[in-house]
């Protein structure tokens, strides 16, 4: 189970109405290698992977759901005052004719989540691997959006967010490092 | 000498439609290097800076964008 603190895992604050940022934005959020991808998936594997690393994954996770909070903040700030023809100038026309200014979970190009963007292939190496991967796709996807982005307020929050794509990255490689090791084991020569 | 981020220069054609990008950079944070993270490495001197970095380590933090300007232009 989980307890929910009311608060942000780091602030954000969005210093300039520009909606089109938070098209850019909704890649994390809904996107394949986004916030909630990576959570579901770590969530998942959770039960088949060895017990030496079952917690590591569950606080990954659980922190991933913080980020998809702080991004969905984001989102939230850049699009609540917008007109429709904000909304349409900022190529996010076809989102409001669906969703008013409701969050969707899709990627930046309005396609929804599918669970197809994750797997759980029950093999721990196979796995994990898939984890460093996602965590180095969605640090570069922070990286591109960093790069489109002229709100240094919000560009704060996103190197957070990136530095923490770095940290989960390098728990991983030390969960496969554990699961590689054999200083446990009897070794008979 | 260690640097989080490499360069590099790709090939030019005298027949590319756009003003060339001479030096392209990609990323190469800490995490690369680190195998399992050593015990009792330094970390920031206040939870302040700590969670401004988004790490407890300064080994383990990685700046972007790249510091000379990177991909965008040169």
């Amino acid at each position: 189970m989980w307890y929910y603190e009311k608060k942000l895992q780091y602030p954000v604050k969005v210093s300039t109405c520009n909606p089109m940022l938070a098209r850019y934005l909704v890649e994390q959020y809904g996107g394949a290698d986004g916030e909630l991808a990576a959570a579901l998936r770590y969530m998942n594997q959770r039960y088949t992977i060895p017990d030496k690393v079952v917690g590591l994954l569950t606080d990954i996770a659980t922190e991933e759901f913080s980020h998809l909070e702080m991004i969905a903040t984001m989102i939230y700030k850049l699009t609540k005052d917008a007109t429709p023809e904000m909304l349409k100038e900022a190529g996010l026309g076809d989102h409001y004719v669906n969703h008013d200014k409701a969050l969707f979970y899709e990627n930046a190009s309005g396609v929804p989540f599918t669970a197809t963007y994750i797997q759980a292939k029950g093999d721990p190496i196979a796995d994990l691997y898939e984890d460093i991967a996602a965590e180095e796709k969605a640090r570069a996807t922070y990286q591109w959006i960093i790069d489109l982005s002229d709100d240094t307020d919000l560009n704060d929050s996103l190197k957070f967010l990136r530095e923490r794509e770095v940290v989960h990255s390098q728990r991983f490689r030390e969960a496969v490092e554990i699961l590689k090791d054999d200083r446990n084991q009897k070794k008979i020569f | 000498m260690f640097t989080q981020y490499k360069y590099w220069k790709p090939y030019i054609s005298p027949f590319d439609p756009c003003p060339p990008i001479k030096v392209k950079v990609y990323a190469t944070p800490p995490q690369l290097y680190m195998g399992f993270q050593p015990p009792g490495l330094p970390q920031f001197p206040t939870p302040q800076e700590a969670l401004r970095a988004g790490t407890l380590w300064p080994q383990l933090f990685s700046p972007y964008p790249p510091p000379k300007g990177g991909m965008k232009s040169e």
